[in-house]
């Protein structure tokens, strides 16, 4: 029995001697923020669903009461960078192996770095903006932190 | 055109069916490899819509629980099991790519490493399932 494995789709390309190996960085990234993302998506669905009452216990008020903590704020920020950033860069990956119309991978891949810078944008902006409690809102939708203001 | 791998012979000159060296090619390397891309991407999109509800906490108190009072019935529970077991598969395996990649045993040992991330999955959903149903039926 003989088989004949096709040539691979991509062409070779050249050795190239100067300027910045990207693709090689963001492999390197992907590894590197797969190993914290790790640490910091397990830590984040333990303390939110399973501690406590888990899913049931989340509302706002339990929301204000982790980002009074610079302790969280870092935590969910470092997770909303690695993360987006990992997910755009492997979504990259899947339009490069799937889309083989150079327009349409191109218009997808800028609507992937769209929604990443956006949400990046929004998310830090949240965290770091946040008020736990907010001026006229009934008491007991706020953490406890609030009552002795 | 027809090529075959670097240094690996022809499966004509094998007695094996398939050919040689293609870690990603049929079997756990493969199989291993598409749940990875598709719970890749199943995560990306929750995140992305995990991130505008959470921002609700920027509008006001009331509309955040509003919303997030949606994730606590009975079908979305549902869903949570499967978001978490997406997310349990991918870690542990992305960590098995790791090894594979940079470990000097990981390629020889990747069948393995699979089973093992098989069975480290089913023991943290045996931890987290039952636990996470009852905060979502028990109320
Ligand atoms: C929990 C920790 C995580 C680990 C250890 C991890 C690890 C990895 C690794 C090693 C790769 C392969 C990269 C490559 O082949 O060059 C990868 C790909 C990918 N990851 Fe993750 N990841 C994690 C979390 C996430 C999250 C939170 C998302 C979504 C936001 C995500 C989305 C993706 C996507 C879309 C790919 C591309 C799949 C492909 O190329 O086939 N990952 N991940």
């Amino acid at each position: 029995m003989s088989q004949t494995i096709e040539a691979p789709r991509t062409p070779a390309i050249p050795n190239r001697s100067k300027g910045t190996n990207w693709e090689k960085w963001g492999w390197i990234y992907m590894r590197a923020s797969g190993v914290l993302l790790v640490v910091l998506i397990f830590g984040h669905l333990f303390v939110n669903l399973m501690v406590g009452d888990g899913v049931h216990a989340i509302d706002f008020a339990f929301v204000g009461g982790k980002w009074s903590d610079p302790f969280w704020q870092v935590w969910d920020g470092l997770m909303l960078w690695l993360a987006l950033i990992h997910g755009g860069n492997g979504m990259r990956t899947l339009v490069n192996d799937y889309a083989h119309n150079r327009g349409l991978r191109g218009t997808l891949k800028i609507a992937i770095l769209i929604a990443v810078v956006v949400l990046i944008v929004l998310g830090t902006l949240v965290i770091t903006t946040f008020d736990p409690c907010p001026a006229g809102s009934p008491a007991d939708l706020l953490p406890s932190i609030c009552k002795g203001l | 055109m027809s090529a075959k791998t670097a240094g690996t012979p022809p499966v004509s000159a094998t007695t094996s069916k398939r050919p040689a060296g293609t870690l990603y090619r049929g079997r756990e390397g493969m199989w291993s490899w598409v749940l990875h891309r598709i719970t890749g991407v199943a995560i990306f999109f929750f995140l992305l819509v995990h991130i505008l509800d959470t921002a609700l906490v920027r509008v006001s108190p009331e509309a955040y629980n509003a919303v997030i009072g949606t994730y606590q019935t009975p079908i979305m529970g549902l869903g949570e099991v499967a978001l978490v077991g997406a997310i349990v598969y991918h870690a542990f395996n992305g960590i098995r790519i790791i090894l594979i990649d940079l470990w000097k045993k990981g390629p020889k040992y990747q069948r393995a490493m699979f089973y093992v991330v098989v069975a480290v999955w089913v023991i943290t959903m045996l931890a987290f399932v039952p636990r996470h149903l009852m905060n979502v039926f028990g109320h």
